[in-house]
């Protein structure tokens, strides 16, 4: 495959927003109130309209007919790239919540970087999606103070989920093969440099929703290879449904 | 008040409303304005967001991500019309909380279309094709309605609707100029939500009530038949002009009355429905009280966290 490390950079990036798109949308008329419901939907629709932003170029850089929908639909699951942290279930709204604000602050200052890149395309991508991930980022953090302050119940819960899903932060700082040599190239983002910055504003935050940063030093690693947790076979079952049962059909 | 004063208070009412006139929340009105008002309101308002489930249903299942993002702001538009309907219901004097209250133990009702289930993709194309259809000939009158912010509120809604619409007969159209097995799946979509959709417009005439006093405030303009007969003569040609068939033997056109004469809606299948025993009926309703009980710790959290905020800044 030509540009196989550019074509695998931009899956990186794009199964983030796909796979927590995903979770997103089950959520919809299944909210705490009306008014979260549409934030949450909201927040699915910007996600996967970033999802058809990069596998459209994604599709244009292989270069051999494949589609959006192909790439986001016909793979098997040891090709998702997505971290482990967004594929984690809606246990409840603290772990919904909790999960996108992880990602969120992470998404921010990921993106911030991409506009940086030399590649055009990417950048301007980047330009785009980094007014939505903003908004994301205040109403996620919006809703951590609000649990974690609020009452006793909604601190436990808040609590309970920031330390459930803290064990999936540290991979968003991974690098992979594509990563290494997007960076080389001046076209990705060293993460690794995000890590500090990262931690130091989930921190601040999590202080002043009156919740303590988890202490565990033990980290989940392995979406970005491919090698999920089991949660992810159930939600691809669920995306590729219509494109497995009614293959090369136009909808 | 005495009595003659409220009877010239109904008089000048009255008499606004068929100057065309809009009343205002502010303004005085029959406890029975009010009451009915709040009634249809809520029960609109209820019917987008049990609305949401059917639709929900196949959100994560959308074949394609384009057809996945448009469901997604569709379901969103419908909860945007029900935050806005429930607002314009609270200027009459009840809270939003009440109205869930009503909805939740089945005093007030929803649109029985939403109590059907969605069983392939294809019904994504005919809820919006048929079900938005149908709403939008029920709703557009009420664009002129004689209660002000309900007015205001149908004007918005239906410009979202009849978008739905389209996207909805656009879907149906793929499917139909699709494969064997698509356009299958299309014209099983059209057999099972064509009757509901004829049902959404009311009961006949001669055993609908309610229908006077509603002409008179403009609630209702049209009686269920007209609409009716005027949903099923802009639908027919529609379904003929992407080759799919109305599952009615009786469908005719009739020259001389200029529509179309169909057959007998199985009106026992409407008020099974209506009275709790439809195919769906439970779910929904175990839907909606669940999400709402399941959210009570978190709206009780959002609440005491603005309380904290306030007392902070009071100090």
């Amino acid at each position: 495959m030509k540009n196989e490390n550019l074509y695998n950079y931009l899956l990186g990036i794009a199964d983030n927003s796909l796979i927590l798109g995903q979770r997103m949308g089950e959520l919809c008329g299944h909210g705490p109130s009306l008014e979260t419901d549409i934030a949450c939907t909201n927040i699915s629709l910007d996600l996967f309209g970033q999802v058809r932003s990069y596998f459209q170029y994604a599709g244009k850089i292989v270069g051999d007919g494949r589609t959006e929908d192909d790439i986001a639909m016909l793979r098997k699951e040891r090709d998702y790239k997505n971290v482990l942290l967004v594929e984690q279930p809606n246990t409840n709204f603290a772990f919904t919540i909790g999960r996108q604000f992880l990602f969120d602050v992470y998404h921010l200052i990921f993106l911030a970087e991409l506009q940086k890149s030399n590649d055009l395309t990417l950048s301007a991508i980047a330009n785009k999606c980094i007014k939505e991930v903003s908004y994301h980022v205040r109403f996620s953090s919006d809703w951590v103070k609000r649990l974690g302050d609020g009452t006793e119940e909604s601190k436990a819960k808040m609590q309970e989920a920031i330390d459930a899903l803290w064990t999936y932060t540290d991979e968003l700082f991974h690098q992979t093969e594509a990563d290494v040599a997007m960076v080389a190239k001046g076209i990705g983002v060293d993460v690794t440099k995000l890590k500090e910055d990262y931690y130091l504003r989930v921190g601040e935050l999590l202080k002043e929703a009156t919740l303590h940063v988890p202490e565990s030093k033990w980290f989940q690693k392995g979406g970005k290879e491919g090698i999920h947790t089991e949660h992810l076979g159930y939600l691809l079952s669920d995306l590729q449904y219509m494109q497995r049962t009614y293959p090369n059909m136009e909808w | 008040m005495s009595e003659e004063q409220i009877k010239n208070l109904e008089e000048q009412f009255e008499a606004r409303i068929a100057r065309d006139e809009k009343i205002e929340p502010k303004d005085w009105m029959p406890e029975k304005y009010r009451k009915t008002h709040i009634r249809q309101m809520s029960q609109h308002a209820h019917s987008e967001i049990v609305g949401m489930l059917p639709e929900g249903n196949w959100i994560t299942r959308a074949p394609s991500l384009r057809r996945k993002v448009a469901l997604l702001a569709k379901v969103q538009d419908e909860a945007g019309h029900g935050l806005y309907l429930y607002s314009a219901t609270e200027t009459l004097g009840i809270s939003r909380d009440e109205m869930y209250e009503q909805l939740h133990t089945g005093k007030a009702k929803y649109s029985s279309i939403f109590n059907y289930p969605t069983v392939t993709w294809a019904d994504m194309g005919a809820i919006g094709w048929l079900v938005d259809g149908a709403a939008i000939i029920n709703q557009v009158p009420l664009c002129n309605t004689s209660y002000g912010p309900y007015a205001r509120a149908m004007i918005r809604v239906c410009k979202e609707e009849s978008f739905h619409q389209r996207q909805g007969y656009e879907i149906m159209i793929k499917l139909a100029n699709g494969t064997p097995e698509q356009k299958d799946m299309a014209q099983d979509a059209l057999n099972r939500w064509w009757w509901p959709s004829l049902m959404m417009l009311g009961p006949t005439d001669d055993v609908s009530v309610h229908t006077a006093q509603s002409m008179k405030w403009k609630l209702k303009r049209k009686s269920n038949d007209d609409l009716r007969q005027q949903f099923i003569d802009q639908t027919v040609p529609q379904a003929e002009l992407i080759g799919l068939t109305i599952p009615d033997p009786d469908l005719k056109w009739n020259e001389e009355k200029g529509s179309y004469d169909f057959g007998d809606i199985d009106w026992d299948e409407f008020w099974q429905v209506v009275k709790g025993h439809g195919p769906m009926n439970k779910e929904r309703m175990k839907a909606r009280v669940g999400a709402w009980e399941r959210g009570e710790w978190v709206r009780d959290a959002a609440m005491a966290h603005a309380e904290k905020k306030q007392e902070r800044k009071e100090k």
